[in-house]
C-alpha cells in the first residue's frame, strides 16, 4: 500500500503543476460563491419580511434553508466538474505511454488504482474545504447547527468518491481524455436520475431504482442523518468501480 | 536466464511473431536486429510482461512470464519504445519516483538517483523540467529509469534512436561497461550499432528468426564468403583435415556425427571438390548443399527495406 502513496503523490504533484487543477477549482469555487450568497440573500429577505410579522420568525433555520440547499447544488456542480479532474488519470498515462513504466514496475495494479483514486480525492478534499469558508462564515453571523454541517460534509465526501470512482473507470477505458470525461459524466448523471425510472418500473424492481440512485441517499446526510445503509451504499459504489477499473487494466495482461 | 519458447502474438489476424525461440545467458549482450515492424517491440514487451503472449511461453531467471510476472518485473529493466517520462517532473524528481516503484528502499532512492545521473550523463539537467528537454536528454532519461534499481537483466528497445552520433557513441559504451555486470537484449535497426556492442545477434523478419548467430558468424558472413553442409555416413577421423586442405577453403566445423560446415570464398564452387573427395574416399555422402540462408541475404533485403537515413547518419568505427 505504500506504492499507491507514492504514486498517489506523484499524481498529486502533476495535478498542481498544470493549469487544469487551478482553473477547475476557480470555477468551482465562483459557481458555489454566486450560488451561496443568492441563497442566503432570499434568506435574509424572507427573514426580515417575516420579522415584520412578530412570532412568525420562529420557522427559520439556518441548517435548513441555506446549508442544505447550498451543498445539494455543491453536489450537482461536482458531478459536472468531478469528471474533468478523473479523466486524465489513465487516459494521459496511456496516450503518452508511461503507463508502461507504471505496469513493468513491480507494483500490484490495485496499488496503481487505489493511487490515482487517492489524489483525485485529495483534490476534491481541498476543494471541499476551500468551499467550507461559506459555513465558517454563517458560524460567525448566526447559530447554525454543527452537527448536520458536519454529516452533510461527509455524505457530499462520499458522493465525491462515487463521481470519482466513476470517472477513473472511464478514464480507464480509452486514451481519449474528452471521451473519459463525456462516459465519466454520463455514467455518474445516469446513476444520479436512475431513480427517476421507479414509477415506471413498478413496485418492487422501482425500489431497487430508487436505491441505486445516488442523490437519495445524500438527502438523509444533508438533514443531519448517518444511516450506515447510506453510507455502505457509497463505500460500495466505490469500491466496485475501482474494482472495475482494476479488471480492465488487468486484462491487458491477459486478453 | 531468458528462455522463449515457442512464443507467438497475434493481433487479430495479423501475425505480429511466429513461434520464436531463443535463450540468452547470464552475462551476454544479445541484440535484436530487423526492420520496422519485424516484431522486436512485441517481443519485448512480452518478456516485460505488458501484453501476453498468444502462445508459448517464456522464462526468466526460471519464472514464468504469465504466472510470476512480479518477480520478473522486479529483476527487470526495461526501457520501451518511446521512454515513459512524465514531461512536467524535474528528472530528479521522476527518477525518484522511479526508484520508489521500483522498490528501491526510501534510505537508498537518494544514491540510487545519484548513480545513473552519472551513469547517464544528466547530471547538468537534473533540476530541468522533462518535458523541455531535448530527445537526446530524454532518451538518456529513459535509459537512467530502467537502470534505477540496478536490475540484473536490461531489456533496451532502440535506445539510441533520437540520439546525434557523439551521444550514440556515449550510449553505446555505457551500454559495454553495463554488460560485464548486467544481461542485456537491445533493438536496433541498425547494423554497425549491433556488431559493436552485441556479442551475439537475433535477426527477425517479418515475425520470424531469420538467422541467430555471433557476432564471429555474422561478420564472416559479411566477408563475402559461401557456406556449405556436408553430411556423410561413415567420414573417417581425418576429413575434416582433408577438406580444409582443398584450395578456397577458409575454414572447416566439424558437426556431430560425419557433418561438417565448410566456409568457403564465394563463387569458388566448391561444390564439385568436396563431392569429388567425399566420392574417392568412400565417405558415403548424403547430403551436400549451400547453407541457404545467409546473413547477407538477409542483411541485403532488410538494408534494401530500411534504406532510411540512419545508414548515412550512423558513424563506422570499426
Amino acid at each position: 500500500m505504500k506504492q499507491s502513496l507514492t504514486i498517489a503523490k506523484r499524481e498529486l504533484g502533476s495535478f498542481f503543476s498544470s493549469p487544469v487543477f487551478y482553473v477547475v477549482c476557480a470555477v468551482f469555487l465562483i459557481i458555489h460563491g454566486f450560488i451561496f450568497f443568492n441563497i442566503l440573500n432570499y434568506f435574509s429577505l424572507q427573514s426580515l419580511q417575516a420579522s415584520q410579522f412578530q412570532g412568525m420568525d420562529a420557522g427559520f433555520n439556518l441548517n435548513e434553508m441555506v446549508i442544505e440547499p447550498s451543498l445539494q447544488n455543491m453536489a450537482v456542480i461536482l458531478l459536472l466538474i468531478i469528471p474533468i479532474i478523473t479523466m486524465r488519470s489513465f487516459s494521459e498515462e496511456k496516450k503518452s505511454k508511461t503507463i508502461n513504466l507504471l505496469l513493468s514496475s513491480p507494483i500490484h495494479l490495485k496499488e496503481i488504482v487505489a493511487g490515482k483514486f487517492l489524489a483525485c480525492m485529495a483534490v476534491v478534499t481541498v476543494m471541499l474545504l476551500l468551499s467550507s469558508y461559506s459555513v465558517l462564515f454563517l458560524l460567525a453571523i448566526g447559530k447554525p447547527e454543527i452537527g448536520p454541517v458536519a454529516s452533510g460534509y461527509l455524505g457530499l465526501w462520499l458522493m465525491a468518491g462515487c463521481y470519482i470512482s466513476a470517472g477513473v473507470f472511464a478514464s480507464s477505458l480509452t486514451d481519449n481524455q474528452i471521451i473519459a470525461a463525456v462516459v465519466g459524466f454520463g455514467f455518474t448523471l445516469f446513476m444520479w436520475i436512475i431513480g427517476w425510472g421507479a414509477q415506471a418500473a413498478g413496485p418492487g424492481f422501482g425500489e431497487l431504482l430508487k436505491f441505486l440512485s445516488l442523490v437519495d441517499h445524500l438527502e438523509r446526510f444533508l438533514k443531519g442523518i448517518v444511516d450506515s445503509s447510506d453510507a455502505i451504499y457509497y463505500l460500495t459504489f466505490i469500491v466496485f468501480g475501482l474494482f472495475l477499473t482494476h479488471r480492465v487494466l488487468d486484462s491487458k495482461r491477459w486478453r | 536466464m531468458i528462455e522463449v519458447e515457442n512464443l507467438s502474438k497475434s493481433y487479430g489476424p495479423r501475425q505480429a511473431i511466429k513461434n520464436i525461440c531463443f535463450q540468452v545467458n547470464k552475462g551476454e549482450v544479445v541484440g535484436f536486429l530487423g526492420p520496422n515492424g519485424a516484431g522486436k517491440t512485441t517481443t519485448m514487451n512480452i518478456l516485460c510482461c505488458l501484453i501476453p503472449a498468444s502462445q508459448g511461453t517464456a522464462r526468466i531467471c526460471g519464472h514464468d512470464i504469465f504466472e510470476r510476472s512480479l518477480q520478473i518485473r522486479k529483476i527487470i529493466g526495461f526501457l520501451p519504445e518511446t521512454p515513459p517520462l512524465y514531461a512536467e517532473m524535474t528528472v530528479a524528481g521522476f527518477l525518484a519516483f522511479a526508484a520508489r516503484i521500483r522498490l528501491v528502499p526510501a534510505n537508498k532512492t537518494a544514491a540510487a538517483v545519484d548513480r545513473v545521473l552519472e551513469k547517464c550523463r544528466i547530471q547538468d539537467v537534473r533540476h530541468r523540467i522533462i518535458g523541455r528537454l531535448s530527445k537526446g536528454y530524454q532518451q538518456r532519461v529513459g535509459l537512467a529509469q530502467a537502470m534505477i534499481h540496478d536490475p540484473q537483466i536490461l531489456i533496451l528497445d532502440e535506445p539510441t534512436t533520437g540520439l546525434d552520433p557523439i551521444q550514440i557513441i556515449e550510449i553505446r559504451k555505457l551500454i559495454k561497461d553495463l554488460a560485464s555486470s548486467h544481461t542485456i537484449i537491445l533493438s536496433s535497426h541498425i547494423l554497425p550499432e549491433v556488431t559493436q556492442i552485441c556479442q551475439r545477434v537475433i535477426i527477425i523478419n517479418e515475425g520470424e528468426i531469420a538467422a541467430m548467430d555471433s557476432l564471429d558468424g555474422l561478420t564472416s558472413a559479411m566477408r563475402k564468403s559461401e557456406r556449405l553442409h556436408l553430411k556423410t555416413r561413415n567420414a573417417p577421423p581425418g576429413a575434416a583435415e582433408r577438406l580444409r586442405q582443398l584450395r578456397r577453403v577458409i575454414s572447416v566445423r566439424p558437426e556431430d556425427r560425419g557433418q561438417f560446415l565448410i566456409e568457403c570464398e564465394l563463387d569458388s564452387g566448391l561444390q564439385d571438390e568436396v563431392a569429388r573427395l567425399a566420392l574417392e574416399d568412400r565417405w558415403g555422402i548424403v547430403e551436400l548443399k549451400p547453407v541457404a540462408l545467409t546473413l547477407e541475404d538477409i542483411f541485403l533485403k532488410l538494408t534494401t527495406e530500411e534504406g532510411g537515413p540512419h545508414h548515412e547518419t550512423i558513424p563506422d568505427h570499426r
